[in-house]
């Protein structure tokens, strides 16, 4: 068809070939292909145990695989979710893809230290597969001591250890991140010119470079006391259960904002182009980016209520746990004020976009409801968590990250997706996603806690409408996976700025050159500026 | 398939409707907001929509005004939602001075439950209605949780140390206990029932059973491990005297003291060297792995019914300074 248009032009994905000229390329955007290819591997391997988990829940007794599978199961599907597909999601991919477009750069600032974090992700993905593999493990996502330095016969040294490594690959991301922020703008690029996108990859890195190594510390105190028997956590050996506790959630609260905030970046970039207006209150979104980075480590004992720590403590990080959800609320806020006298497309990205506030919205009032002390001890532990955080996570985050992908393939690859079939999944994502997670509050409040392989009878409504639900959702989630693909061949040839937006990266082909411009750009007005979207359109209203 | 589709839990505890009620105001708080945010985003995409591929909308100028109403009222709601939960789990976290105490201890997957008069349940917790009950637990192996979900009480049960929690049943009935912390393969099978009882019926209950007391266990065990050779009741031991030290304010050696709550004796159990008493040496074996937590339990209580010395409870007493104690030489 129109393969010869695409390919007229010299741009990243055709100026080599070969399997070497990948694995040893130093071009952020191959980079951040390959890390679109191993995640979407990851996130089908994560989304595979969730529907065995969802199928044994179909009837109370655990009939369909033994405990020991069921929690292996959860435990893996939350590894993978969370280390290997949810952190590195949206700023490996579309960040690394994107932020140095969007800032006028020609790469990042380390090219070779950014390949270097795609295989620590690859080699601490294997050693979780080989974990798995080799028999699985059985601790829950959170390998709360002493059960998983003493009491677990699983492969837990193997999967912490993949986790141990591939934190370096975040650790790296984030710092790459903010070097080239810092040191590689193009002229005329201050800082409140940036898109917030970048602004929120921005935080997102401060977070990885602070957070990550405290975790990364833990699990190396989890092998001593595992494998050399030193005393730090069983109390047996002289050690403290619940210190696990804060370092564990020192780190992953705030990945709780590793994981979301490149997602509300890609939101504020949809919004805004879909609207054609600047994002409402640009100041407050960036500020509140960095806001949350730095509340985001203050409040990690609200995962501990219950736990025996102090009652003062207790009160302390019920506190500050409010003081976090204020910039999220801003940001809802400034998002949807956004669209007020805009010119509001439907486009696919859009309506993940709205997909995503609308949910994210309902996530983050929940975190209300989990952070009030007197409701926490209630429903932590029970579904009712389970399903706020799915809300923010899957609600959110990969809402976020479909709709970004939808928004930038045509940059990514030269081809538009079809707009019929996106628009269908989206519903139907949409659709799933809350018959999936929504009973999952009742679930909880009535008191059916977590990880349970079975459960009492009158539970068994509520999970068949979830069961039913997460049906719907992998529907939505395999339709995207085989149109886009399909696009790479027949989609229609896109164009440099199919959008009409504004943002350095639309002013490049599609597919960008290897070196992003040819000529390094200028940069004279502020990020959001359509007026100046040559010739596309004429003022209205 | 169930045929109930429950939407809320029961209310069986005091403070049961008390944390309903802060879900009503949650709910309300987030209603709105849901309500707000979905209407305006289909207002506005509705009204606004695309007429045109041509159109440049004109940009809306940001307001401070804005911005710091919807930062401020949202705030002020949030601190009702933390004072609200706060004042609630102050209440949770803080036992009343009447309530009977039945001692609880979690292991890789059952519930063992010891009442003072001696009865020993697994899996199944009976309780008078309309009285305080206490509960103090310990975990032989890995975190546990005790939750009671239409009491909405939840603590977890950590090993090596007690945690407490409190409810008081306001109706009889037969209650999910769950085990809230995975804990391992058969997490799910860590479960039980609590049985609410009248408490004439309880009375019945407790009489049927035939097991001495918890203290009356303890005390045989106390001379079986040969404790009283060293805690001799008259302070003529090579370890303090025993007798009152519950609830006193113990001297340790090398300066401070300790409170001698049923924490402290555990440890001094298990743990000897940890909190040694002044004018001791720390020359006790440690327990630890030849008695078990109900063992424990036990001594606690014989030593708590050791019952008061004379002249106790000065502050800052010492409970044991006894004539005849070998001296320390640290």
């Amino acid at each position: 068809m129109n393969t010869a248009a695409v390919q007229e032009r010299t741009n990243y994905l055709n100026e080599s070939y070969g399997l070497k000229s990948w694995l040893l390329t130093k071009d952020h955007k191959r980079i951040a292909v390959l890390y679109f290819i191993t995640i979407s591997v990851f996130f089908a391997m994560g989304g595979v145990f969730a529907s065995l988990i969802r199928t044994e829940l179909l009837t109370p007794p655990g009939d369909l695989v033994s405990s020991e599978t069921y929690n292996k199961l959860f435990t893996m599907h939350g590894v993978i979710m969370v280390f290997f597909f949810l952190i590195p999601s949206v700023p490996a991919t579309m960040g690394n893809f994107f932020l140095p477009i969007m800032i006028g750069a020609r790469d990042l600032a380390f090219p070779r230290i950014n390949l270097l974090s795609w295989y620590l992700l690859i080699v601490g993905g294997a050693l979780a597969i080989f974990a798995m593999v080799a028999g699985g493990v059985d601790t829950g996502w959170t390998f709360y001591t002493p059960y998983s330095t003493t009491y677990s016969n699983s492969y837990v040294i193997a999967t912490a250890l993949g986790i141990f490594v591939a934190g370096f690959s975040s650790i790296l991301t984030g710092l790459n991140f903010i070097v080239t922020v810092h040191r590689m703008r193009a002229p005329g690029m201050t800082w409140f010119r940036m898109p917030l996108f970048v602004w929120a990859n921005y935080a997102t890195g401060v977070i990885q470079v602070l957070g990550t190594p405290v975790i990364a510390v833990t699990l190396v105190l989890v092998f001593c006391e595992r494998v050399f028997h030193i005393g730090i956590f069983d109390p047996a050996l002289g050690g403290d259960p619940v210190l696990f506790q804060h370092l564990f959630w020192f780190y992953s609260h705030p990945a709780v904002y590793i994981m979301v905030l490149p997602a509300m970046g890609v939101i504020s970039e949809l919004v805004s182009t879909f609207s054609r207006k600047p994002v409402f209150g640009y100041g407050f979104v960036a500020f509140s980016s960095m806001a949350i980075a730095v509340i985001g480590f203050l409040v990690w004992g609200h995962h501990l209520f219950v736990s025996g720590q102090s009652l003062y403590a207790g009160l302390v990080f019920s506190f500050l746990s409010y003081f976090v959800a204020i910039p999220s609320a801003i940001k809802v806020f400034n998002w949807t004020a956004t669209l007020y006298k805009g010119s509001i497309s439907y486009a696919t990205p859009m309506l993940y976009a709205f997909g995503f506030i609308g949910l994210f919205t309902i996530g983050g009032l929940t975190g209300l409801f989990v952070a009030s002390l007197g409701m926490d001890v209630h429903v932590t532990d029970t579904y009712f968590v389970i399903a706020h955080f799915h809300y923010v996570m899957v609600g959110g985050t990969i809402m976020a990250y479909l709709g970004g992908v939808h928004y930038w393939w045509p940059k990514m690859t030269g081809r538009m997706y079809p707009e019929g079939w996106a628009k269908l999944s989206a519903l139907i994502v949409f659709i799933g996603f809350n018959l999936t997670f929504f009973p999952q509050f009742i679930l909880g409040y009535l008191g059916m806690p977590r990880r349970y392989h079975a459960y009492p009878d009158e539970f068994q409504v509520l999970h068949v409408l979830s069961t039913a639900g997460a049906s719907v959702l992998a529907v939505g989630y395999l339709m995207p996976a085989i149109y886009l693909f399909w696009s790479l061949r027949y989609g229609e040839v896109a164009g440099a700025n199919p959008w009409g937006a504004p943002g350095l990266e639309w002013q490049t082909a599609s597919p960008p050159p290897t070196h992003n411009f040819d000529k390094i750009p200028v940069v004279t007005q502020e990020a959001y500026d359509f007026s100046k979207v040559a010739g596309e359109v004429i003022e209205v209203g | 398939m169930g045929t109930r589709l429950p939407l809320f839990p029961e209310q069986a505890s005091t403070i049961s409707a008390e944390v309903d009620h802060l879900l009503y105001f949650l709910m309300a708080v987030s209603i709105f907001f849901t309500l707000l945010i979905f209407g305006a985003i289909f207002y506005f995409a509705i009204k606004y929509r695309r007429r045109s591929e041509q159109e440049l909308p004109h940009s809306v100028h940001t307001g401070w005004t804005l911005e710091i109403v919807w930062s401020v009222i949202p705030f002020g709601l949030t601190m009702i939602m933390f004072g609200w939960g706060a004042s609630i789990f102050f209440r949770e976290s803080r036992p009343p001075d009447n309530a009977m105490q039945i001692y609880a201890v979690g292991k890789q997957w059952m519930w063992k439950l010891q009442h003072m008069e001696g009865q020993r349940e697994i899996n199944e917790l009976h309780i008078p209605i309309n009285r305080p009950v206490k509960l103090l637990m310990t975990s032989e192996d890995v975190i546990h949780s005790f939750y009671v979900p239409d009491f909405r009480t939840k603590q977890d049960v950590v090993p090596g140390r007690y945690t407490t929690t409190w409810f008081e049943a306001t109706k009889p009935g037969k209650y999910h206990l769950f085990c809230a912390e995975y804990c391992g393969t058969n997490h799910s099978g860590m479960i039980g029932w609590v049985y609410a009882m009248e408490p004439q019926k309880y009375q019945e209950w407790l009489n049927g059973g035939a097991a001495g007391s918890l203290s009356a266990a303890g005390g045989a065990l106390f001379e079986d491990l040969a404790c009283n050779n060293c805690h001799k009741p008259d302070g003529n031991g090579r370890g303090p005297s025993l007798v009152g030290v519950f609830g006193s304010t113990v001297k340790l050696a090398g300066g401070g003291t300790v409170r001698a709550d049923e924490g402290y004796i555990r440890e001094s159990i298990l743990n000897p060297a940890a909190k040694v008493v002044e004018g001791y040496m720390a020359d006790m074996p440690t327990f630890q792995g030849l008695i078990t937590e109900e063992n424990v339990v036990q001594l606690i209580e014989y030593i708590k019914s050791l019952g008061p010395r004379p002249g106790q409870g000065q502050p800052g007493q010492a409970a044991p300074a006894i004539a005849g104690s070998i001296p320390s030489n640290r």
